[in-house]
């Protein structure tokens, strides 16, 4: 039995009905609730939109922030912008990759934290730069970057 | 409350009523509250001014503003407190009673949270010294750090909607676009296309509904100004959509926004909430027989959907790849009706247009590229920010009057200017006076205004790497030569890198630029070779010694670089190196010099050199 969305979200998306426009607005609704856009959640969004499922996968897959997979209950994103880039950004993604163990994309197995690269931040004059949880840390260096990402283990208590 | 505003009058009259409230402040302390000065705790001062305000009962008297992007992110969290003008950097929320006490009570200087200035080498006390500030002509950027980007009667105070009135009540759509059009006012967004050609064209459309877009997908790495921009004063770029609806006739607008801002997402969607709150957004605007909805549409992550007609599809709610032109938006665009779309800072350049004149416009920037541009300054220079400059502007003045020169003395070796579709120009052009045509005869584009500046630590191979990786991974896949050219560019860049290069590479490099750049389907495609044309045109040697010497010159490349090595007679045994090896190539005890690196586990990351303290640390190459 695959997972049922929520009642309030299937009537918000059923209120949607027949308006394929709104698929990206409406994936973002059904990965908000429920971290990830699963096949069978696809299905349901199609099925209300009235377009083949195939539209709905080939949107899923085509934009970065939709995921497919469960997601960690933290997510780092860590910024791979030229700035970034220059100011070395590729040592602090070797540290936290050799801490965490995952590659970017990739999830721990506890499902703690989920560890993704971004093309920018757009906050380049803090450059190096990555974003935990939605808050933007800059100016980092390596081994900051890990405490941080401690921290906010940490905080969950 | 905002009173609903139905004539010019009422617009006026709060525009007085604002002034009033805004001047019955005997003192303002601005923070920045930009997405740079948050991850800096800028709201945590806020909220500490506050505080110290209320615990000296000055409530009233003294008011905190949090403002948007001041544009000084290095700096970052900046406070100015005025009417005097005084600048404060990197402020904790333990300089909070500290500025409240000295600054505000008795007008003394809180010395340490003073400016050393990079550009004049003094210590600054006021923002309009500030040499960042000093050397740049904020047009656009006006209202940037004067108001607090989630109110309305702030905008008002300052003039705002002031030219929709004019727009709507004096002129005719014909006129507002004559008007861009004398202005010379070109796309910021990249191409430099006239704004008011494209107006013109939807304009004469016959079509209906027409739409008129806001394309806020900011995706080049290292350009910000258009996240500064909704975030500090989304009022102006909405005020911009509203004028480019009525000359082209819309009736429905989009801010397309990337998701990964959603500090400009909020504060747009306050300042559309607010503009319709009081008519300014709505049926029969002004009492005319102007009627406009705006959304706020999110992007979900795709560098393609800053190209328009990508953007467009996205914004129908499917998969964000580009169409071959004609039919050209402004013919069929959103929903197959005409639309007009234009970059964030273009709008933001057309309030000032209307109510000032394109007369008075036209005088500022060159001859083919009129009035300002703002370029996000980063990398080695010393200060990092963002620089609004007339068109015509050298490179020199942006790196070195604005951006205080290289940082740690040393040599500029090359800027990067307009991200993945941009080019990098060597020293010798530092003189050229910037505009749309000059940088692409030097190899380089406008573009969204990215200004990345790098010293000799870089490999110029590498930048040409780093972009081609960049587009590779977001090409749609749509057209052949972008999805199969570029990978096959990226992965001789590789072979160099690795040292597996071969000077026939060269010619197979030239050949792939010039194949993409000609038949791409798109102009993300067609600009993509371009880090690889201009780093070939200026730094073919870097190339060369990569391929034939097997060196890479700056050290970047792993494989070709230069081994460390530690000098015994500079070491002192400090083990900060040794801290941080991440290999633990570095060997030695503390207090016991010298130390020495095992090159079999050095992986030549270059992290000794950064953190010795004593110059100690050197490549072998350079012994």
């Amino acid at each position: 039995m695959p997972e049922l969305l929520p009642s309030k979200l299937r009537e918000e998306i059923e209120g949607h009905a027949e308006h394929p426009e709104t698929l990206i607005h409406v994936l973002r609704r059904v990965q908000e609730t429920m971290g990830f856009i699963s096949p069978a959640s696809e299905a349901f969004v199609a099925d209300q939109l009235d377009i083949p499922i195939s539209r709905v996968h080939g949107v899923v897959t085509f934009y970065h922030l939709f995921y497919t997979t469960p997601r960690g209950r933290h997510t780092v994103r860590l910024c791979q912008g030229t700035a970034c880039h220059v100011a070395g950004a590729d040592r602090i993604l070797t540290a936290l990759s050799t801490h965490l163990g995952i590659v970017p994309g990739e999830t721990t197995d506890n499902l703690a934290i989920t560890l993704e690269t971004v093309a920018c931040l757009g906050a380049c004059a803090l450059a190096p730069v990555m974003v935990v949880d939605d808050i933007y840390h800059g100016l980092l260096t390596p081994d900051e970057a890990v405490a941080i990402v401690e921290r906010a283990l940490e905080e969950e208590g | 409350m905002i009173p609903k505003l139905s004539a010019r009058r009422e617009l006026d009259d709060l525009k007085q009523q604002e002034l009033s409230r805004l001047a019955a402040v005997e003192q303002r302390i601005t923070v920045c509250n930009g997405t740079g000065c948050r991850a800096c705790g800028g709201l945590e001062v806020k909220d500490a001014l506050i505080e110290e305000i209320g615990k000296h009962n000055l409530s009233g008297r003294v008011e905190v503003m949090p403002t948007g992007c001041q544009g000084y992110c290095q700096r970052a969290p900046l406070v100015v407190v005025e009417p005097a003008g005084i600048f404060y950097h990197g402020v904790a929320p333990e300089d909070a009673s500290r500025i409240v006490s000295q600054t505000i009570l008795q007008g003394d200087l809180v010395e340490d949270l003073l400016l050393d200035d990079p550009v004049s080498g003094k210590t600054i006390a006021r923002h309009d010294d500030v040499g960042f500030y000093a050397g740049q002509q904020r047009i656009v950027f006006a209202l940037n750090g004067k108001i607090d980007p989630t109110s309305i009667g702030d905008y008002i105070a300052h003039d705002g909607y002031q030219a929709l009135a004019k727009a709507l009540l004096d002129m005719e759509p014909e006129e507002i676009i004559d008007e861009i059009l004398r202005a010379g006012l070109r796309g910021r967004g990249g191409a430099g296309f006239p704004t008011g050609k494209k107006w013109h064209l939807c304009h004469t459309q016959q079509a209906q509904p027409k739409y008129v877009v806001c394309n806020a997908d900011e995706g080049d790495p290292g350009a910000f100004m258009d996240r500064s921009l909704i975030e500090a004063t989304p009022h102006a770029v909405l005020e911009g959509m509203l004028i480019a609806a009525r000359a082209i006739g819309a009736s429905e607008a989009y801010v397309y926004v990337r998701a990964e801002y959603p500090l400009a997402v909020e504060h747009m969607r306050k300042a559309i909430d607010d503009s319709r709150a009081c008519g300014l957004v709505g049926e029969a605007v002004f009492g005319t027989d102007f009627s406009i909805d705006v959304h706020v549409m999110e992007g979900a992550g795709a560098f393609v959907c800053g190209e328009e007609t990508a953007l467009l599809q996205s914004i129908e709610g499917k998969r964000g790849m580009p169409r071959p032109r004609p039919p050209f938006p402004a013919q069929s665009g959103l929903f197959g009706k005409p639309t007009n779309s234009n970059n964030v800072e273009t709008y933001a350049n057309v309030p000032p247009i209307v109510l000032r004149g394109a007369s008075w416009y036209a005088k500022i920037g060159t001859e083919t590229s009129k009035g300002t541009k703002i370029f996000s300054l980063t990398g080695k220079v010393a200060n990092n920010g963002l620089v609004e400059v007339p068109m015509g502007t050298t490179l020199r003045h942006i790196v070195y009057d604005v951006g205080g020169g290289m940082r740690n003395g040393r040599p500029f070796k090359a800027a990067q200017l307009g991200g993945p579709s941009g080019g990098c120009l060597p020293a010798e052009l530092l003189d050229v006076p910037i505009d749309f045509e000059s940088l692409s005869e030097h190899g380089a584009i406008m573009g969204s205004g990215g200004v990345i500046v790098l010293d000799d630590t870089a490999c110029m191979v590498s930048v040409a790497r780093y972009f081609l990786d960049f587009t590779a991974r977001e090409s749609c896949g749509k057209c052949l030569p972008c999805r199969v050219g570029i990978p096959m560019m990226r992965d001789i860049l590789v072979r160099i890198t690795e040292g597996k290069g071969e000077l026939a590479d060269l010619d197979r490099l030239h050949e792939l630029a010039d194949l993409v750049k000609s038949s791409a389907l798109c102009g993300l495609g067609q600009t993509a070779p371009n880090p690889v044309l201009s780093t070939l045109r200026y730094f073919e040697d870097e190339y060369r010694a990569h391929i034939v010497d097997g060196v890479c010159p700056s050290g970047v490349c792993e494989a070709l670089a230069p081994p460390y090595r530690i000098d015994p007679e500079a070491c002192r045994a400090c083990d900060q190196c040794a801290k941080a090896c991440p290999t633990g190539a570095v060997q030695g005890t503390p207090g016991a010099p010298p130390y020495a690196i095992d090159e079999t586990l050095c992986i030549r990351c270059g992290a000794c050199l950064e953190v010795c303290p004593f110059s100690a640390v050197v490549r072998q190459a350079e012994s």
